[in-house]
């Protein structure tokens, strides 16, 4: 069994008096994809955002390669090589595509390796290569998300944080995100998976999290969690009928 | 004709230093949306420090005045760059996740309290300086009316012209500029980009301020008096200069700057001179009546 890359014990965290996070445990082994799934407002972004300090964690600890990050500014996480494509995709707007992906390379400790790393990317996702003097604002949702996870990539990151990268996006540009996060994976990328998409997730991540208003009611393999009858009842068959929710229910009944 | 021209070269003049001044406004509301009020008074102090910087260098016999003026100027940009800097450190730093208010109040106190130190240090009377650069000549001869330029006006467009482009380049090309814009853009995903938000707002700080420590010295060179209370009114007219502009917009403030002094210059020259602010503001007024966001500015929408 390979060792935890990032270890978070027991964190608490919220905004001025009113707590998201009750005491979150969860780990995340070198090599694998983990997923964290829940509903809106279960406290995933937060999770994913209080990893750089934001908001500060009030109790816990946050470990990365057996070091304590829970105190480092923001910076200093990210320098840690740990890269993160946030909720809301977060490119610079008012920036060109290949400043962006420039951007991401603030974190990169091997410079030299820029070319390969630019060729890398655009040869994930072709269609950042054909626009990368545009200005990224002027992106579409999809073409955005890709440049928000290609900007991660360019730090050269020891674990990658996506947090709802198939939020908004057509069914097709979502198998495609999800068909390169398996490539990065395949490389050997540790990937931290945030989604609301929990059948898309579970399938990819070898281990997975359910999260319920700020705390973690179930942990298993993604393959255990697929089948669990709490997940398929709160997560796959129930609410609004979604492409993936009827792609799950399809499989379920095979 | 010869009059028209001459108060253009005039205009351009005075715009140039008000639009040194205005990027300092511009690139801190830029990055932290605040008004720094007291970004007039830091001018005040680069103008007080180049001063006494001449009086020195006269004291100990440096006559040459191209290596005084060099002296001078790196004097005058680094001292006030470290004001700039210890300023937003002592002043901001601490109000910045405070209400929006905060900043502005103590920007208005600060501004306040570099006047009186400048005040109770200097004294309160008017300061001259000998005429370090003089000379001018003639570019042509009209019927009663001849149009000059003086060396200092040269001195003044070529030391703008030439520090903007540097600037320019600094925030266009280099990592360094593309972090300050990052930050602008968006403060959180800049520092999960690895950004040091605070090194670079207080860096911020300093390069407005060694901006307006130019603007000081070159003020002094051209006016020749200063005084404890420069600071008001000429920042308040750089101020104007970045919001007619489009406040956040560098192209915008050096815009501006140019318009407003073109504007303070040709009132004086053809209406009358104690009217000239009221020009300069009413068209403020009037620029935000037809564009809200300023000349150059962009309109609060962000695609989301």
């Amino acid at each position: 069994m390979s060792k935890a890359l990032l270890e978070i014990s027991g964190l608490v965290a919220g905004y001025g008096h009113l707590p998201v996070l009750h005491g979150i445990d969860l780990s995340v082994k070198e090599g694998e994809i983990a997923a964290i799934i829940g509903a809106n407002g279960a406290g995933k972004t937060t999770l994913m955002m209080s990893i750089f300090g934001n908001p500060k964690p009030s109790a816990g600890r946050i470990l990365f390669e057996g070091r304590d990050i829970t105190d480092l500014p923001a910076h200093a996480v990210a320098l840690e090589r740990i890269a993160q494509s946030p909720e809301g995709r977060r490119i610079f707007p008012r920036m060109t595509v290949l400043e962006n992906l420039q951007m991401g390379t603030l974190i990169a400790p091997d410079k030299e390796r820029y070319e390969d790393d630019l060729g890398h990317v655009f040869e994930l996702f072709p269609v950042l290569a054909t626009r990368k003097d545009q200005r990224a604002g002027t992106l579409s949702g999809g073409e955005q998300q890709m440049l928000a996870i290609a900007r991660a990539l360019m730090g050269q990151p020891r674990l990658l944080l996506l947090d709802e990268p198939s939020l908004g996006l057509a069914p097709l540009i979502t198998r495609q995100i999800f068909a390169a996060i398996k490539a990065l994976n395949e490389e050997g990328l540790t990937v931290l998976l945030v989604e609301q998409n929990a059948y898309h997730a579970l399938k990819l991540a070898s281990c997975g999290y359910v999260m319920v208003n700020g705390r973690i009611t179930l942990s298993g393999s993604g393959t255990e969690l697929l089948e669990s009858d709490e997940v398929r009842r709160s997560y796959l068959e129930g609410g609004a009928s979604s492409p993936s929710a009827d792609e799950a229910k399809k499989g379920a009944k095979a | 004709m010869e009059y028209f021209l001459q108060q253009l070269i005039n205009g351009i003049a005075l715009g140039s230093i008000y639009g040194l001044i205005a990027i300092g406004y511009t690139m801190v509301y830029g990055i932290i949306g605040m008004i720094n009020f007291a970004h007039g008074d830091v001018f005040m102090v680069g103008a007080f420090i180049a001063l006494i910087s001449f009086l020195g260098l006269m004291a100990v016999g440096v006559t040459f005045v191209p290596l005084a003026l060099i002296l001078v100027l790196v004097v005058a940009m680094l001292l006030t760059s470290a004001w700039g800097w210890t300023i937003e450190r002592v002043a901001y730093r601490p109000l910045r996740s405070s209400f929006r208010l905060a900043p502005l109040i103590t920007a208005i106190g600060m501004s306040i309290a570099l006047q009186n130190f400048m005040q109770v240090a200097q004294g309160a009377r008017v300061k001259p300086l000998q005429p370090v650069i003089t000379g001018r000549f003639e570019m042509f001869a009209g019927d009663n009316f001849a149009v000059t330029l003086s060396n200092i006006q040269i001195l003044i467009v070529v030391t703008t012209i030439v520090l903007m482009a540097v600037f320019w380049l600094i925030i266009d090309r280099t990592s360094l500029g593309r972090s300050l814009r990052a930050c602008e853009q968006d403060r959180m995903m800049a520092a999960l980009c690895g950004v040091n938000v605070d090194r670079t707002i207080s860096l911020t700080f300093v390069m407005g301020a060694a901006l307006a420590a130019v603007a000081g010295l070159l003020y002094l060179l051209y006016y020749g008096v200063i005084d404890f209370f420069i600071g008001f009114i000429v920042g308040i007219k750089a101020f104007t200069a970045a919001v007619l502009g489009g406040i956040g917009s560098l192209p915008g403030a050096m815009l501006g700057g140019l318009i407003i002094g073109l504007i303070e210059t040709f009132w004086s020259a053809y209406f009358t001179i104690e009217y000239k602010d009221v020009a300069a503001f009413s068209m403020l007024a009037l620029v935000l009546i037809f564009f809200p966001s300023g000349l150059l500015g962009r309109p609060e929408v962000e695609k989301v």
